[in-house]
């Protein structure tokens, strides 16, 4: 593949625990092209969230490396902003003020105070909070949480943009709009973008790729599946059309057979010690 | 409008006011109730108590003394002033017999009253606590950052927190009339070993506290910093502090409570000025109103000891970012 964006090569990683290190990816890798979109799934407990952790720099690979635009990535930076699973905004500033946290950070030298300030609004306006600038956390809903959240990655302009399960906290109406509003935004900027699901929908629905990763212990990826729906995607024209249906019972059938993680009762009664250790490790 | 929802929404008035109205009561009459009780089962309960001064004092002489030690402190006051109006006199006379004339001003040398007394603690503590303040909490944020902090800081923390007012005070006294040694003291030295007493025994909630709320920062607000790469300084501004405010107030109320308590154990012991040797003064008096005055001295220490309380947690209020938080 040419064009390589960013590039995890046989990245694993184990953490030590009082009965010896314990092995939680081996071998994985993958490359990303630029402006690509690539979902990470696969059950809980699998290492998705180790994987971008990794990416991000907030954990350290214990074999192998990630290369992004041919340098190395050894620690966390605003290159490779994260959008949380539970938001992680400052709860005492307000939406605008924990934007402009990271546009200062970034952008303090570069833009002027007006340029910041009309960059903070308008990555604010951009994700549809530009009613709410001067609201803090605690008076917003979860989607807009999620949203300042996305805005404050996205004002860092990063490379890569990686997201722990976005909107796994979210109702269901309020995931679908805010998923529309990501393919928007990602159809405008072209960023390149990791993201972990568990939801093989939302998978489909907006990635390039979706990969699809074994479960632990040594996990690694297991296979890789190209969506090759035409943009923009419609939702509820997908609904019925054949193809995405062929795609979403590829990654069902992968986790649900190939990787099944949830055993007939009937043989887990019978396995109950095993099974009880694999589930310890899974968490 | 229909009849049947007029009528209902009557009857929800009603309803509203009647609860609102039980809720202020309740929270108005049983706090008063309270202190009835209080006051009744101390009248009775003071009148059995034969001491060598006399009868242990009630509300009645409590209150009765109340009035003296007021009387005593405003006579305090007209000597005072008498005395510079005759200074004054006596000055002008002079000048206006001989210009050139060698003029005298004396200070007044008051006695202290209990009022003077009061205040005398009160700069007291709140050095003490200030002092304290400023050791604690940079200490507490570095020892909450920092394991290794931790765990080196942690065994001095854990011996000398329980120590006793009472133990550091000979100690203390000791120290600074060895160390503070100046031909014209800015401070007297009773004042400079009471504020390193109070400091001594009210450093440590303080620090503890704001290092437990700095170590329970979230792994993800501490991710935020991370990805940002945010230098030292601004995580601990943007972060740590504002993630620690309630705990480190917590802390700070904490020790206010403990200094306010061992400024007067040290004051007592010690004999250095304010409301712990007007306590002791009184007990060495021994007249038949010391038990009454030494009463009012109590029931001021406590009232005082809750205003110090209060005002903190009206900082806190104006200082947290969480206007929600329930704080009592």
């Amino acid at each position: 593949m040419n064009n390589v964006h960013l590039e995890l090569s046989r990245v694993g990683i184990s953490f030590p625990t009082p009965k010896g290190p314990f092995c939680a990816l081996k071998d994985v890798d993958l490359k990303i092209k630029k402006g690509e979109f690539v979902s990470l799934i696969g059950h809980s407990g699998c290492g998705k969230s180790t994987v971008l952790n990794i990416v991000a720099g907030l954990y350290q690979a214990s074999t192998g490396g990630v290369v992004l635009n041919g340098r190395e990535v050894n620690e966390p930076g605003p290159e490779r902003a994260v959008v949380f699973q539970n938001h992680s905004l400052l709860p005492w500033l307000t939406a605008y003020q924990n934007v402009e946290l990271a546009v200062k950070r970034v952008f303090g030298r570069s833009k002027s105070r007006r340029e910041m300030r009309e960059w903070i609004e308008h990555n604010l306006e951009l994700v549809q909070m530009g009613h709410a600038l001067h609201k803090k956390p605690d008076e917003i809903s979860g989607g807009m949480k999620q949203r300042v959240g996305i805005a404050r990655a996205l004002a860092m302009e990063p490379q890569v943009l990686l997201m722990d399960e976005p909107f796994g906290a979210l109702d269901a109406l309020t995931r679908a709009h805010l998923q529309d509003s990501l393919m928007e935004i990602q159809a405008d900027l072209g960023n390149t973008v990791i993201m972990i699901t568990h939801d093989v929908d939302e998978a489909v629905l907006l990635s390039d790729r979706i990969v699809m990763m074994t479960n632990g212990p040594a996990a690694t990826v297991g296979e890789i599946l190209d969506i090759e729906l035409p943009r923009p995607r419609d939702r509820l024209a997908l609904a019925d059309n054949p193809e995405y249906n062929h795609y979403r019972s590829a990654v069902l059938r992968f986790l649900y057979e190939k990787q099944r993680k949830v055993e007939p009762i009937a043989t887990r009664r019978g396995t109950a010690g095993s099974s009880g250790k694999s589930k310890h490790h899974a968490a | 409008m229909n009849p049947a929802i007029a009528i209902r929404q009557k009857w929800q008035h009603t309803d509203l006011g009647k609860t609102q109205w039980l809720a202020i009561s309740r929270a108005v009459a049983l706090p008063i109730l309270g202190l009835l009780l209080f006051m009744g089962l101390w009248h009775i309960g003071a009148q059995q108590v034969d001491t060598s001064l006399g009868t242990f004092p009630g509300p009645v002489e409590v209150k009765q003394q109340w009035h003296n030690l007021l009387s005593e402190h405003q006579a305090e006051n007209q000597r005072e002033a008498a005395f510079y109006e005759r200074q004054q006199e006596r000055n002008e006379k002079k000048l206006a017999a001989n210009p050139d004339a060698d003029i005298k001003w004396r200070d007044f040398n008051r006695r202290p009253t209990f009022f003077d007394q009061i205040i005398t603690s009160l700069i007291t503590v709140m050095t003490g606590f200030l002092l304290a303040t400023v050791i604690a909490i940079p200490l507490g944020i570095c020892i909450g950052l920092s394991n290794n902090m931790y765990r080196a800081l942690n065994p001095i923390i854990q011996i000398f927190k329980p120590v006793s007012p009472l133990a550091w005070l000979p100690l203390v006294t000791m120290v600074v009339s060895a160390v503070y040694v100046t031909d014209d003291p800015m401070f007297a030295k009773s004042f400079i070993t009471s504020v390193v007493t109070v400091t001594l025994c009210c450093l440590w909630p303080t620090m503890v506290n704001t290092a437990v709320g700095v170590a329970s920062i979230g792994q993800d607000l501490k991710n935020v910093s991370r990805v940002l790469r945010l230098g030292w300084l601004t995580h601990v501004k943007t972060i740590v502090l504002p993630a620690s405010i309630p705990m480190m107030f917590t802390g700070l109320r904490l020790s206010l409570g403990i200094a306010w308590m061992v400024l007067i154990a040290a004051e007592m012991l010690a004999q250095n000025p304010g409301l712990g040797k007007f306590v002791w003064d009184e007990f060495q008096n021994g007249s038949s109103d010391s038990l009454g005055r030494i009463c009012v001295a109590v029931l001021m220490i406590g009232f005082i000891g809750f205003l110090l309380d209060r005002a903190l947690l009206l900082l806190q209020s104006r200082v947290n970012w969480d206007k929600n938080a329930v704080m009592r």
